[in-house]
């Protein structure tokens, strides 16, 4: 039992701080620390600087283009990342799409896709879930008929995450309607130029264009982005689910956005007084520590053993979803109340960070603009990736065989 | 970064859970409650045999040269048993007090007979009116030509009535000195009772006691750091204790819940009880992760690293043993407020672990105050 990183895994968390220091832009990482909008090339030039560096997959084989780091590693990366204000590396493409493509694709989706996924070139977007699909994913309707060498797809997908930069996007989409639902559905890879893809907006609750609602009217797909075998697409799905929630912990963000909270707690006055003298703040600020101490650790358990016993993450990696969402989420909630009063203001153009406060606002924490809006807009942790309360099934299901 | 216990370590916890499952059932247990002592003096003989009374001390004085993660295992174990022999009071805490802060004549005296099974001791230091605070200590010791006399009352000190030998904290004008007292000292009185799990402790009196000055640990008035080292490791040891017995309590509710039929089917099928099931899973697993933290960090030669993860610990391990104890107790319905079921004591244990030696908002509020520094 020991909780110490080796000499060989400090000296990596040491070159990953260098590389960090020297190559990530700061107009971008001050726009990940004070919680400015990012824009699509703020995502891709941090991925070509990775890439540069043969880091743009820390979680990729090395036969893949990855860097075959261990899990631990790949904790340290992370970590430092977060801690510097490196974008986050969106998983679509990176931690979903392409554990599948290896894992079931053939030799020349591999060739073709995964190159374009580490350098930067394709964004990647996610069609699961449906207006009528949500926790039962299995439901979904979208339906895609043979045609020749092509199929035809036709239907609606919801909570789109940010696929008004996308090119491609992976689908499931239902080719049987025969048996369970579950033995229905496929898995398709989909190029977003394609005729008869519309894109639409859905604001969220913090006012931003995060996410879409994508339709199908008769859009053709080659029959060659198809992924595996026709109707086995539910068994890609949850293997790609499973990969999804590992990164969801998220302790290298939450351990930043707790040293955020902590530096807002300092500096907000209540009266004379630091708020972070006020005990019941700060009680609440080392509750929510707590629960991140003890995350971290479990996390650390959790990575270990999948280092050891070479195996992707199982239901365990329910449990690390659920706390890293609630965790995250008291977080949102503690940075918005430190502010006081100066949660109220709504002030959606500060989110752009060369907006300057007027001299009627010179009181205003310009740097602490987003922090109502990433409250509302957190709620959203422990809905996506299956809700929590589909992982605590998950959990009595799979782990206690109830 | 290792999570594993080693080949040894393994073997132990192999070991005590065989004795365990063999020779301390809970009828046993239930019998032993009843009794004199209020624990098995035989158990005590074969804790000695299997070598965990000599575990944390150095191999010099008849121990084992275990550390504080050997020590998390045994604890968790005996948690598991939900067992009443005075090992956290006698061993943990002043064997690891002695270990840790005594001359080597007093170590000498102590340690190899701990490690044996023939002698135990029992920590008297806090007092009523203080809560928790570790400061609070009214009662005296005066320096006479022939030591020092002991003037005060002890309260709730846990193991005393078979303790040989009481660690008795005193003012000395402005510091708190400690002693090693014999029990049968003239001037001592003693009011034993049983505690709402069973065990046994004492409020205790002490009146002139004389004692010589051979008996002092450490220098006067510097006792409080020593007695507070002492408290955090028992802590760390009470966390391993509280998830040894969450576990079990986890087991037997998932059994419950997999056999107890109603409305014609086994009620782990209703999601409402799933849910809470899962929630207990979760609250073990992180309640695991803090009493690691808390094994590896209590050895650290850092106070304050010390002091942080062990209040981190308790008071989290506390607020996860509340909803894994109540969920159990609920989830089995009128079988969980009944005294013939051991699923009632398990909680009831993890109730008094989380009000022993400072209750989780005492350590919440420590952990705390560590944010006002950095």
């Amino acid at each position: 039992m020991d909780l110490d990183f080796t000499t060989e895994q400090l000296a990596f968390r040491a070159e990953v701080r260098r590389f960090l220091d020297e190559k990530l832009p700061r107009d971008i990482s001050r726009r990940v620390l004070e919680g400015k909008r990012l824009a699509k090339d703020d995502f891709v030039s941090w991925q070509r600087i990775l890439n540069a560096q043969h880091w743009g997959a820390s979680g990729w084989p090395v036969a893949f283009g990855g860097t075959g780091w261990s899990p631990v590693q790949q904790h340290i990366f992370d970590e430092e990342c977060a801690d510097a204000g490196a974008p986050m590396q969106l998983p679509f493409g990176l931690k979903m799409v392409a554990p599948v493509i290896m894992a079931f694709g053939n030799q020349a989706q591999q060739q073709y896709f995964l190159p374009r996924i580490i350098d930067g070139t394709d964004w990647w977007c996610q069609g699961y879930s449906e207006p009528g699909s949500g926790s039962d994913l299995a439901s979904l309707k979208t339906r895609a008929t043979r045609d020749g060498d092509h199929y035809i797809v036709s239907g609606q997908k919801t909570w789109n995450t940010l696929g008004q930069f996308a090119d491609w996007i992976f689908c499931l989409v239902r080719t049987s309607t025969e048996g369970r639902q579950q033995e229905g559905i496929s898995f398709l890879l989909i190029d977003m130029k394609t005729p008869g893809i519309t894109v639409r907006p859905i604001i969220m609750l913090d006012g931003e264009h995060e996410i879409n609602e994508v339709w199908f009217e008769d859009v053709r797909v080659p029959v060659e982005n198809l992924i595996g075998e026709e109707n086995k697409g539910w068994t890609y799905a949850k293997f790609l689910l499973g990969h999804e929630r590992t990164g969801i912990a998220g302790v290298g963000r939450a351990k930043r956005e707790l040293k955020k909270l902590k530096e807002i707690a300092r500096q907000e006055m209540s009266g004379a007084r630091p708020l972070i003298e006020d005990h019941r703040f700060r009680d609440r600020i080392a509750q929510v520590e707590l629960e991140l101490m003890a995350l971290e650790i479990t996390n650390l358990r959790v990575i270990s053993a999948e280092g050891e016993k070479k195996r992707a993450p199982g239901p365990e990696a329910s449990i690390l979803k659920i706390k890293g969402s609630e965790i995250q989420q008291m977080l949102t909630e503690l940075q918005m109340q430190a502010l006081g009063h100066y949660a109220l203001p709504y002030l959606h153009e500060a989110l752009d960070d060369t907006w300057q406060a007027d001299a009627g606002m010179a009181h205003y924490p310009v740097h602490l603009a987003s922090l109502s809006g990433h409250y509302f807009n957190y709620r959203k942790t422990t809905i996506y990736g299956g809700s929590n309360e589909i992982q605590k099934n998950i959990i009595s299901q799979m782990i206690l065989g109830l | 970064m290792d999570f594993n216990y080693t080949e040894e370590q393994l073997a132990l916890q192999d070991t005590l859970r065989r004795f365990i499952s063999r020779d301390y059932g809970f009828e046993h247990r239930r019998a032993l409650v009843k009794s004199d002592d209020g624990f098995d003096r035989d158990a005590w003989a074969t804790y000695a045999e299997l070598g965990i009374l000599a575990l944390p001390f150095p191999e010099d004085f008849g121990g084992l040269n275990g550390n504080a993660v050997d020590s998390m295992l045994v604890m968790e174990m005996l948690g598991r048993g939900l067992t009443l022999e005075p090992y956290l009071s006698s061993v943990i805490l002043c064997g690891g007090l002695i270990r840790d802060a005594a001359s080597t004549a007093q170590k000498e005296n102590y340690l190899p007979s701990i490690a044996e099974g023939k002698h135990m001791l029992a920590l008297a230091h806090f007092e009523a009116g203080g809560r928790y605070e570790t400061g609070h200590v009214n009662s005296t010791a005066l320096r006479n030509s022939d030591g020092w006399a002991l003037t005060g009352r002890k309260a709730v000190v846990l193991g005393a009535a078979s303790a040989q030998t009481l660690l008795v904290s005193a003012r000395t004008g402005d510091g708190i000195s400690l002693f090693l007292v014999d029990a049968q000292s003239v001037g001592i009185s003693l009011r034993a009772y049983p505690t709402q799990d069973g065990a046994r402790a004492a409020e205790i009196e002490l009146n002139q006691v004389q004692i010589g000055p051979e008996t002092q640990i450490g220098e006067t008035g510097e006792a409080l750091p020593i007695i507070e080292r002492a408290l955090d490791y028992a802590n760390a040891a009470l966390c391993a204790e509280a998830v040894g017995i969450m576990s079990a309590l986890n087991e037997i509710t998932l059994e419950y819940l997999k056999t107890r039929k109603q409305f014609g089917t086994p009620i782990g099928k209703f999601q409402a009880l799933q849910h809470r099931m899962a929630d207990m899973v979760i609250a073990t697993e992180q309640a695991r992760s803090m009493a690691i933290l808390a094994a590896v960090r209590v050895d650290s030669a850092d106070a304050a690293e010390r002091r942080r993860a062990v209040a981190a610990a308790k008071a989290y391990v506390t607020q996860s043993a509340r909803l894994v104890g109540q969920q159990a107790v609920q989830m089995h319905g009128g079988m969980g407020v009944v005294d013939e079921l051991n699923v009632g004591h398990y909680f009831i244990r993890l109730t008094m672990i989380g009000l022993t030696f400072g209750d989780a908002d005492y350590h919440l509020g420590r952990f705390s105050d560590t944010l006002l520094a950095a």
